[in-house]
C-alpha cells in the first residue's frame, strides 16, 4: 500500500501537468516565448482556433490546448503563458517552467521577436538548459525588415545548436517549414544538440562537484546539469517539486 | 572625469539614460536581468502614474512598469 495522490491530499504535479495522449501517434508540443511575440497567432494559425486569448485562468494547462495533424501524427499544441524567464518570479513563469519540466513535451517551440532578439534569446537559452528538444521560431520577420534588421538564421542555428525557423505568422509565412521541423524533431529525424551554457570557472568548478554527487540520484527525464544549477541557485521550490513528482510517479497508477 | 550615476527613479520623464549597475540581489536582480536591464542598455522614462508610482519605462522596445523601490536599485547615467 503506497501513498496515493488522494491520500496524501496534495494536488499532484503529475496530475497538474498531465496531458492525456489518447493514441500512440500523438505528440505534445509546447509554445514558449516572451509576451507579444506572436505565440497565440501561431497557435491560432496552426490549430484553427480563434477563441484563444492566452490568459491562463489559474494554473491549468488544459485550457490552452489545440490540435493539428501533420502526416501520420496528431500534434497537441500547448500555448504557455508569455514570460521573460523561467525562474519562477511569477505564476506565469512557474507554469511555463513546470510544464516544460514535468509534462515532458516531445518538442518545445520558443517563439522570439526578430526585432528584439537579445532579450528573447535569454528565454531560449533557459529552455535549452532544461530540454534538448527545442526549436527556435524567429517570428515578426516583416517587422524586423521594416527596421532594417537582418537575421542570419543559419548562423543562429549553428551558434545555438538547435533548428531555427523564420516566420511571419500573421500571413502564415514559414509555418509549413515550422510544422515540418517540429515533425522531424518529434520523430527524431532531427536531433537538436543545444550548446551548453558555459559559466565562469568558479561556478563550473562547483557545478562539477555537485554533479558528481547528484547524478545517481536524479530521476530519469531530468537534466542533471540543470538541477545542479538550481541547487547552486538555492531554488528549493523546484527541487521539492521534482522530489514530489518522482515520489508520485512511483505511487500513482496514472503516472 | 568620473561619471555620476543616479538611481533610475530620479530620472525625469522624457529623459533617456544608460544602465550602469544593479544594486538589487536575489530574485529581484534576476528579474531585472531577465527584463533586459543589463549594463549599457538604454532606458527612456515614459510616464509616471498619477500617484508617482509605478513609472513606465521603455526598454528594448517594450514598456515596463517598475515601482520606485525597484527602480531605485538600478543605477544609470543620464544622456545629456
Amino acid at each position: 500500500m503506497g501513498l496515493t495522490c488522494s491520500s496524501c491530499k496534495k494536488k499532484s504535479i503529475v496530475d497538474l501537468y498531465h496531458v492525456e495522449k489518447t493514441s500512440s501517434n500523438q505528440v505534445i508540443v509546447a509554445l514558449a516565448g516572451n509576451p507579444n511575440t506572436g505565440k497565440s497567432t501561431i497557435f491560432n494559425e496552426l490549430t484553427g482556433l480563434k477563441q484563444h486569448t492566452g490568459n491562463w485562468p489559474g494554473k491549468t494547462v488544459t485550457n490552452a490546448k489545440g490540435f493539428y495533424a501533420r502526416k501520420d501524427k496528431e500534434f497537441i499544441l500547448v500555448d504557455l503563458p508569455g514570460t521573460y524567464s523561467l525562474f519562477a518570479n511569477s505564476v506565469e513563469e512557474e507554469v511555463a517552467r513546470d510544464f516544460i519540466c514535468f509534462a515532458k513535451p516531445d518538442a518545445t517551440i520558443v517563439v522570439v521577436d526578430a526585432t528584439c532578439l537579445e532579450r528573447n534569446l535569454n528565454l531560449a537559452l533557459q529552455v535549452m538548459e532544461i530540454t534538448d528538444n527545442v526549436i527556435l521560431c524567429v517570428n515578426l520577420l516583416d517587422e524586423a525588415e521594416k527596421k532594417h534588421i537582418q537575421i542570419d538564421l543559419k548562423k543562429l542555428s549553428n551558434e545555438l545548436g538547435i533548428p531555427v525557423v523564420g516566420t511571419v505568422a500573421r500571413n502564415r509565412k514559414g509555418l509549413e517549414v515550422l510544422m515540418d521541423t517540429v515533425y522531424n524533431v518529434c520523430t527524431k529525424k532531427i536531433i537538436p544538440k543545444p550548446k551548453p551554457m558555459i559559466y565562469p570557472e568558479a561556478i563550473e568548478t562547483e557545478l562539477q562537484k555537485i554533479l558528481s554527487m547528484i547524478e545517481p540520484l536524479v530521476p530519469s527525464g531530468f537534466n542533471p546539469r540543470w538541477i545542479a544549477l538550481r541547487l547552486l541557485d538555492g531554488d528549493t521550490d523546484i527541487l521539492d517539486k521534482i522530489t514530489h513528482y518522482a515520489d508520485c510517479k512511483g505511487a500513482c497508477y496514472h503516472a | 572625469m568620473k561619471a555620476i550615476y543616479i538611481p533610475l527613479n530620479k530620472v525625469k520623464t522624457g529623459q533617456t539614460c544608460i544602465v550602469q549597475d544593479l544594486k538589487a540581489t536575489g530574485t529581484q536582480r534576476r528579474r531585472m536581468l531577465d527584463l533586459g536591464f543589463i549594463k549599457d542598455t538604454e532606458v527612456k522614462v515614459m510616464r509616471r502614474s498619477p500617484l508617482g508610482d509605478p513609472t513606465a519605462y521603455l526598454i528594448r522596445d517594450t514598456i515596463i512598469a517598475l515601482r520606485k523601490e525597484e527602480a531605485s536599485k538600478i543605477l544609470v547615467k543620464v544622456n545629456s
